[in-house]
């Protein structure tokens, strides 16, 4: 378990107060201009010693990612964009950090900002969240009055700015290059990569898109050492992480901990346990609606960090841990998440503006069992035939949680198929 | 010089060329919808994943830039899974609707389906439909069948300017619209049925007429405008049914005007298909001799200074040619090929020449438009200068009405006399060209026409030298034609010959009773009723105001009907081909000439089209480099004097009737409703 002398955010539930003074009683801003003296490389340095992975979902590692930032300027100004579009279900940790602690996150937009030579910071935030913008105003509002951020911020002689944009809505949004035409108010459609937005991104320039945890926890690492924060967790998969959990466990949270806790160390300590004791657990999502489902089976023993998950063939995604009890409806679970990766489908890609639709509505058969047994292979196709072959990732994140469904599950869809057809065969026999 | 192998094959492709590009280089086909070469790339139908080695899933060739040592297979199991797969998706919510689809047969769904796609459909869910939209009198919608590959959104934006279509909605709610019900407003819409890979826009005029196969195919050239577009006229029996672009990146690249494509309709109505002749003041079918004889007893003893000749805007170069032939032969100096009164000077070619090229638009960083709406006068040039635009670097100023041109500019001035001021080196914009690299002038027939044409054309001169338009490998002074004769005509010298008159000579003659006799070979664009009491022999193809006024009318034929030279505004020959026969009693042009000057007893020294092309490539060498531009001598011009500060009148007050065959035609009729009429307002709109 995590010690509380380890803890990054801490302030998580608000306990304490958002506002300047409080996060200064916490530490933040504590002789930031000493860690932006340390220079770029130094920084970048550190932060990939830390072996810190992006906490957005990919897990790619934060220093690697900021050193692709061009070193010698051509011209053109770069930029940091903080990706604070959570919208992936069952995820709710960097809305945690913006209502309470919104200046870890200026702290850390500064020192990443200044590591990859950005003028200036784009933190996008989710439309819906309106009180961590309005929080996150304040707390910049707060930072530039008080010479944080802004010409010469922290008496660095590093100017740095920090705007804040908020979304309408879109869960595409949350991809970086979507982000990056949204915010340069296009639709938010992805774009194609190469060019990656460290050599195009936000209008033309140089940018790098991180999510607000990642760049929340920077200053602490720069603080407190990379060896620190490295021997926290197993080998890669370092560092402390939040997790929420939601669904049916007792009480559901976000927390931060170790990362690579094992799943059933992490319900039991922080959330009281699963619903009805750990042998009713049915299935968990280990990391956000995009990845594959687990059965009980895998959670027993199964560690919750980027390589131990993606053993079992799921991933840790954004933490976001969505625990079903044996009262799930399973099939029904996954079908509401394929209608959300419809929904949400930007349609600009053939196979997923396609696909998404056409997997939706197959799973909504599986639901009342109205289908072929065969059409269970038919679906895992069709979902082959979406993944890897499309824009960006969310082809895939609607491809994965069927693909876990029928990995684990699909039992239980062949009996449902079967009762279907004998209540329909039982319904053409008494009408005979 | 990157080196990759494909499919095994290595090969060494220029850098900065996609992996698509370079997989057409080593000979292999990829499939694809959105990809366009002339077009912005947008890899969202995912038709042309290739797989690469190493990368961990396959990649959009259509985007991805070649780079050293990368190994590209094209027909792998991955690459074929891929194709099946996205073939699969498009067509799930395709209506399949091909028996009642007018793209059936030239559709690249249809063809690709059948190439790359399952053989069956595994879809069982209901399919989505799209509500159709109006786009005008031109694109026909049928939205169910469009797979959002965008290729329409990019052209409207990027080629044709008009930032219109965009797509609305998200996921399988994707529809491409122009947002509140509009419209396509641009010169070059029917290039969006082109460019659509499936039957989602096709051609509204053209709807249920024909299937491509079974059409004949002739290539020829475009005389709606003087550009000289290539064409492909597609045509079933006695009837062309369409006009499509063929490729000729000097000229068209592949697009092609809407009144090139659509005025088609025009050709079948208001023809002249036999000879008439004016009895008690009313025209009456009549027989070839009896029309030739009553040509014959006026013009018999009658002195050649009381006859004359115009040339219209759609005479090839071999029937001008006759006639002036025929004229000489009369002793008549009376010509001219210029029936709106321009001042080109007959004596400097490169008074009458795009000496610039169209294609030089590219190169050209700084451009003054004069007293012309090119986006009406030659829409696909307009649409290279908005391409010259798009890259960057480009000034352009504009003398004359403030229009829509889709590329920004900067406005100098309404009145003629800016011109002069830039001449004289007064006005800024003058240091704008000096300083360029590749300065053009881009001089309309709006500032030509008119009483101080001349002096129009002096000072457009002037400006050459001051602004220094003519330099090494360079000619930036270029004259905009809007008649697809026009510089055929000058090129033979179908101009007053010496003591001749020209138009305006020849019209003040026919008032005052000093020319008996007038030869209209199509020239419908003149002022009728100023021609007096003389006799009119009007031969052409079509029932309009020349027709109206003649007192013999000989029917000619369209360009669709004869083999004809037409030189565009370049200086370009190119060669026009007979789609279809001649319509009833109609003949070819040139042997109506012939005919004609047997029967006035001055028989022309040829019988065959060979015979007189031998001749008139003797006369006018230029005609003869077919496909090709003889540069013009750059020799001084014009008349010097002040220009006044009088408006510009542009040539055309319509774009959609500019012409016989184009007032003939329903389509153009349409068009001019839907776009031209909600411009000028009507009487409700003050």
């Amino acid at each position: 378990m995590l010690k509380d002398q380890d803890r990054i955010f801490l302030n998580l539930y608000g306990q304490d107060d958002w506002r300047l003074a409080g996060a200064r009683r916490r530490g933040i801003w504590d002789n930031t201009k000493d860690l932006l003296a340390r220079g770029r490389e130094a920084i970048i340095d550190e932060v990939k010693k830390s072996d810190l992975r992006g906490r957005g979902g990919a897990g790619f590692p934060t220093g690697l990612k900021w050193s692709f930032m061009p070193k010698q300027s051509d011209g053109r100004p770069a930029y940091l964009v903080v990706n604070a579009d959570e919208s992936e279900p069952g995820t709710c940790k960097d809305r945690e950090i913006m209502r309470f602690d919104p200046h870890i996150l200026l702290e850390g937009c500064l020192v990443a900002g200044f590591a990859m030579g950005a003028v200036a910071t784009y933190i996008y935030i989710r439309g819906e969240f309106y009180n961590e913008a309005v929080h996150l105003q304040a707390a910049i509002d707060e930072a530039y009055d008080a010479g944080l951020i802004g010409k010469n911020a922290c008496d660095s002689g590093f100017d740095h700015d920090i705007y804040l944009h908020r979304g309408a809505g879109a869960y595409i949004c949350g991809e970086e290059s979507a982000l990056i035409e949204s915010l340069e108010g296009k639709k938010g459609m992805p774009r194609l990569k190469p060019p990656f937005p460290a050599a195009v991104g936000l209008y033309g320039c140089p940018t790098t898109v991180n999510n607000v945890e990642s760049i929340a926890v920077t200053p602490t690492i720069l603080r407190r050492g990379a060896g620190w924060f490295a021997a926290l967790g197993r080998p890669k998969n370092t560092g402390t992480k939040l997790f929420c959990i939601s669904g049916h466990v007792n009480k559901p949270c976000t927390v931060e901990e170790e990362m690579g806790i094992p799943l059933k160390e992490l319900l039991e300590r922080h959330c009281g346990g699963v619903r009805g004791g750990w042998d009713n657990l049915l299935a968990v999502i280990p990391g956000g609606s995009s990845v594959p489902v687990i059965p009980k089976s895998i959670c027993d023993d199964v560690l919750m960090d980027f390589d131990s998950l993606r053993a079992v063939q799921s991933g840790l995604g954004t933490a976001a841990v969505i625990v079903m009890d044996k009262s799930t409806d399973i099939v029904e679970a996954i079908s509401r998440l394929s209608h959300f990766y419809m929904h949400e489908s930007c349609g600009q890609c053939t196979p997923c503006r396609e696909g998404t639709g056409w997997m939706y509505r197959m799973m909504q058969r599986m639901v009342r069992g109205e289908a072929e047994v065969s059409e269970i292979d038919l679906l895992l196709d069709v979902s082959k035939q979406v993944e890897g072959h499309t824009i960006c990732a969310l082809g895939d994140a609607a491809a994965w949680p069927i693909q876990g469904l029928f990995r684990h599950f699909r039992p239980d869809v062949e009996r449902r198929i079967r009762a279907y057809r004998d209540r329909q065969a039982g319904v053409t026999k008494a009408a005979e | 010089m990157p080196k990759m192998t494909i499919d095994g094959i290595e090969i060494e492709v220029p850098a900065g060329i996609t992996v698509l590009q370079a997989c057409e280089m080593a000979g292999k086909e990829i499939p694809r919808f959105c990809y366009h070469e002339r077009l912005s790339v947008a890899g969202n139908c995912r038709m042309c994943l290739v797989e690469q080695e190493k990368a961990p899933k396959p990649i959009a060739s259509c985007a991805m830039p070649v780079a050293e040592g990368m190994v590209i297979k094209t027909d792998s199991p991955v690459v074929k899974k891929a194709r099946q797969g996205v073939m699969e998706f498009l067509l799930i919510n395709h209506p399949l609707d091909c028996p009642i689809c007018d793209q059936g047969g030239e559709c690249d769904l249809q063809d690709q389906a059948m190439a790359y796609g399952y053989h069956s459909s595994r879809y069982r869910e209901e399919k989505r439909a799209v509500p159709d939209k109006e786009f005008g009198p031109i694109v026909k919608t049928i939205m169910t069948r469009c797979i959002q590959c965008t290729r329409c959104i990019r052209f409207a934006t990027e080629v044709a300017g008009v930032e219109i279509l965009g797509a609305t909605g998200r996921g399988e709610h994707m529809e491409v619209t122009t947002y509140v019900e509009k419209t396509i407003n641009s010169e070059l819409s029917g290039n969006l049925v082109d460019i659509c890979p499936v039957g989602a826009l096709t051609s509204k005029p053209y709807a249920f007429i024909a299937r491509p196969w079974e059409l004949r195919k002739t290539q020829s050239i475009d005389v709606m405008d003087a550009v000289g577009s290539a064409i492909r006229i597609d045509s079933r029996g006695r009837e062309v049914l369409r006009i499509l672009p063929r490729v000729n990146d000097d000229v068209n690249e592949e697009w092609l005007a809407d009144k090139s494509r659509y005025a088609v309709d025009g050709l079948r109505r208001q023809r002249l298909d036999r000879p008439y002749l004016r009895v008690d003041g009313k025209l009456t079918p009549a027989t070839w001799p009896a029309a030739l004889e009553a040509i014959a007893n006026r013009v018999t003893g009658l002195p050649g200074n009381r006859m004359a000749a115009i040339a219209g805007d759609f005479a090839d170069a071999e029937s001008m040619f006759a006639l002036k032939g025929l004229m000489t032969e009369l002793g008549s100096p009376n010509l001219d090929c210029r029936q709106d009164g321009a001042a080109l000077d007959p004596n400097a070619r490169a008074s009458w020449l795009f000496n610039s090229t169209i294609a030089g638009i590219e190169k050209g960083d700084a451009i003054l438009i004069v007293g012309s709406n090119p986006r009406w006068e030659a829409p696909v040039l307009n649409a290279r200068i908005r391409k010259r635009y798009l890259k960057g670097g480009l000034k352009i100023g504009v003398i004359g009405p403030k229009l829509d041109l889709t590329y920004p500019y900067q406005h100098l001035g309404q009145t003629a006399d800016v011109l002069g001021q830039v001449a004289s080196g007064a006005h800024a914009f003058a240091d704008v060209l000096k300083n360029a690299k590749s300065p053009m002038l881009i001089l309309g027939q709006g500032a030509l026409r008119g009483p101080e044409g001349a002096a129009m054309l002096g000072t457009a001169r002037k400006l050459a030298d001051t602004c220094n338009l003519v330099r090494e490998d360079w000619n930036g002074f270029s004259v905009l034609q809007t008649a697809a004769a026009r510089v055929g005509g000058m090129e033979i010298g179908f101009v007053p010959q010496p003591n001749g008159r020209n138009v305006a000579g020849i019209l003040e003659g026919t008032a005052k009773g000093e020319i008996d006799f007038v030869y209209l070979l199509g020239a419908d664009e003149i002022d009728m009723t100023r021609l007096g009491k003389a006799f009119v022999v009007y031969q052409g193809h079509h029932g309009d105001a020349g027709a109206h006024r003649a007192d013999v009318v000989l029917p000619g034929v369209a360009y669709t009907e004869k083999s004809g030279i037409y030189m565009n505004t370049e200086g370009r020959a190119q060669i026009a081909e007979p789609a279809i026969e001649p319509l009833g009693e109609a003949k070819e042009d040139w042997a109506i000439l012939r005919a004609l000057s047997e029967k006035l007893g001055h028989t022309l020294p040829y019988d065959t089209l060979e015979q007189l092309r031998r001749a008139l490539f003797k006369a006018a060498p230029n005609l003869q480099q077919l496909g090709a531009i003889v540069p013009a001598k750059w020799e001084t011009f014009g008349r010097t004097g002040a220009v006044t500060a009088r408006a510009f009148h542009l040539p055309i007050a319509n774009y959609y009737m500019t012409d016989p065959i184009s007032r003939a035609s329903e389509t153009m009729a349409r068009c001019t409703d839907a776009f031209v009429a909600p411009m000028t307002g009507t009487g409700t709109h003050g």
